[in-house]
This record gives C-alpha cells, structure tokens and sequence, in this order.
C-alpha cells in the first residue's frame, strides 16, 4: 500500500517535528502565509521562485535542484515531507516533482496545512536552520511526465483526465474562480478528455477519501485503470494532486501529469480542443 | 480587530476591473462585538469554499490578515461555504458581472 508510504498523518508529523532524518517543506504559490505561521522546523519553497526554471516555462535543472536542496540541509536519505495550502496542490506538484528527480522517501502530509489549521495545531513563525549538505539528484525520469507531442497523439487512446473544475472544462472559465479570468489562452479542453476535477478525490477538510472511493470516483467516470493515462489542469499543480491519486494511492501504472497543461494546450496552434460538459 | 474606517466586507476592488468580472467576496467574523466594533474580529485562518449551482466545488481560498476573502466567479448562482477550527457556514449568493458581491460571513465560537 503506498497510502502507508506516500501519505502521513498530522499526527505523525507532529511527533517527527524533531527527527533529524525529516525535512519538513511548505510549498505554496502564496508563500507570506509562511510568515504568518508554519508546522514548527518546516522550511520553505516557492513553487515559482523556487522550482521554476523562470526563464524558459520547465523544471528547474538538475544543478539547481542539488543546489537547492543542499543548500535546505536535505541528503538523499532525508524522509522529505510535503505540505501545503491549496488544499495541497502545490504540496503535490513537489511531490511529483522530488519524483520527477529521484528522491527515494517523500511523503505527502494528509490534508496539508488546512487540516492542520482546522485542528487548530499550533503554527510558528521561526525558521529552521538546518545544515548543508551534498545532495544528489537523478535524471529526470520522464515515465512520470507527459510533454505536448505525446498528449496530441494520445487523444482517443490513453485516458486523458481533466482535473480542473466543470467551468474550466466546458469553456465557461478559463482560470479557477480564485483568480482573475483574463487570459490568453482559448477556453475549453481537449477531447475526449474525462472531467474529473482533483477536488472530487478530497475531503471537504482537504485529507483524501478512502481507496475504494476514489476507485468508485475514477472508474464511474469512465477512466479504464488498466490503460495508460495523462492528467492535465491549467499549470500543473492540480493534476499533480490527481496524478497522486492515481499513482501514489490507487498505485495504478503509466500515470503521467502533463505539466504544460492547458495554459500550453489551450495557446498551441491548430490543436483540436473540445468545448462543453 | 476591524476598526470603524475599515471597508465592511471583502478586500478593496481597487485595481481590479469589476466590470469584466463576476466577483464574490467578503469577510470571516467572530460573531458579536470585539473593542466595542460590531461584527468581531476577523478570522484569519478560515478557508472559504466556492461551490457551483450544482453544489460541486469550484474554489477555495484562505482568509487574508484581515479576514478577507475573493473569488472571481462567473454569473449565476453559487454557494460560500466558511470552514474554521470548530466552525462551517454557508452561504448562498448570486454573482453578477460588474456588481461585487460583498459578504459579511459571522462564525460562532
């Protein structure tokens, strides 16, 4: 079961808040609510600042990432753990990517900074400071990553599974109802994608739902497990959280998150894009 | 603690174009007075849920230092539900393009 793996509980995090072997990392595209407050010894990455190359649209390199979690005082060994707001989407997307670069042991804490605050554990505002260390990535592994090219190609046969909200799929929106809706890409989404927005596979308090639920979620909706299949939203940090679903709980096989996501799809020329429910 | 020249509801509109946009917005209160102020203080750790006309989630979004809190939805109808440490509301509104939609949303201890 990699729910034992991949997922930890608030409680196991409050009793690892001092465990040496565990770096603790809120990732967030709002990182002031850091300063505010965070899970005690959790240090800080931004999703954009920090894991985004910022001149050309990808990951940042593999020396950057080194770089960055040497500099954090994370060693290959280090159990990393994961959390967030945005109902950890952004938590996720790091998850994917610490994948994306190798990392042996990360997990994702259940429900993420919301479940923590609605149990109202504590928060401080100390960072951490932890030593440097030599961190070594792997190559990128690319099994778990889907580019535009193979999205294209795939439409009809692998399950392509749209985790953005029913507005977004159908064209009515092109952003999430939390931010502002000017945009240069075209609405819709890509056909014969299946809508299965990332918040029908989470609790109202942000934790996931049961294994067998989230099976129910994704076979009703006519997803074959036994095909390969891509998850897309609009940037890629929601079809993370799906991506998560599928591959770290449900451990289905050949899952791949398509970070370009619509805000590549929805600007590419001559694509066919489908509107409506 | 909001002071009596604070705006009532959500974050100032200014800079955001109202007219293209279906905004819903507001503020999280501890229910009765805090500093002899109306409406408590703001509850600043509160999420706040925007579900369609289905009742299927939209979009969520924490509460500022202020309380605050924004969507940019589209018109029709919605649903705001307030989730904080012991406490649920909901709320049902209907958004309209260049009309903000400015909520005062009070929590019970």
């Amino acid at each position: 079961m990699t729910r034992k793996t991949s997922l930890v509980s608030a409680d196991w995090v409050a009793e690892n808040i001092n465990n040496k072997s565990v770096a603790i990392i809120e990732v967030d595209e709002d990182t002031t609510l850091y300063d505010i407050g965070h899970i005690e010894n959790a240090i800080r990455f931004h999703w954009r600042d920090d894991l985004q190359d910022g001149l050309i649209r990808d990951l940042i390199s593999k020396d950057k990432f080194e770089a960055l979690l040497s500099k954090f005082g994370i060693s290959n060994d280090t159990t990393v753990i994961l959390y967030g707001g945005n109902n950890n989407w952004f938590a996720t997307y790091a998850f994917w990517y610490f994948k994306v670069y190798g990392h042996q042991d990360v997990r994702l804490l259940d429900g993420g900074r919301k479940r923590w605050e609605l149990d109202a554990r504590p928060l401080v505002t100390a960072v951490p400071s932890r030593t440097a260390t030599r961190y070594v990535a792997q190559d990128r592994d690319n099994s778990i990553r889907a580019f535009r090219d193979e999205v294209i190609a795939e439409i009809g046969k692998s399950n392509i599974v749209d985790v953005r909200s029913p507005q977004e799929f159908s064209g009515e929106l092109a952003a999430p109802a939390h931010l502002p809706q000017e945009s240069g890409q075209i609405k819709g989404h890509i056909p014969t994608a299946k809508n299965i927005p990332w918040s029908k596979a989470a609790n109202e308090d942000g934790t996931f739902k049961s294994d067998d639920e989230l099976k129910a979620l994704y076979v009703g909706a006519g997803v074959d497990l036994a095909k390969d299949t891509i998850a897309y939203c609009r940037i890629g940090e929601r079809s993370a959280f799906s991506w998560f679903v599928l591959h770290e709980l449900l451990e289905v096989k050949n899952v791949k998150n398509y970070d370009g996501s619509w805000t590549e799809y929805g600007s590419l020329v001559g694509v066919p894009v489908a509107l409506g429910a | 603690m909001r002071t009596c020249g604070a705006t009532p509801g959500g974050p100032d509109l200014a800079g955001v174009d109202v007219a293209s946009q279906s905004i819903i917005q507001g503020a999280v209160l501890r229910e009765g007075v805090n500093d002899g102020v109306p409406n408590g203080a703001p509850v600043t750790n509160a999420y706040v849920r925007l579900l369609d006309s289905a009742g299927e989630f939209t979009a969520e979004v924490p509460t500022n230092a202020q309380g605050q809190f924004r969507f940019f939805a589209a018109p029709g109808a919605w649903t705001v539900v307030v989730l904080a440490a012991g406490a649920r509301e909901e709320v049902k509104v209907q958004a309209q393009q260049g009309t903000p939609v400015d909520l005062i949303i009070e929590i019970k201890d």
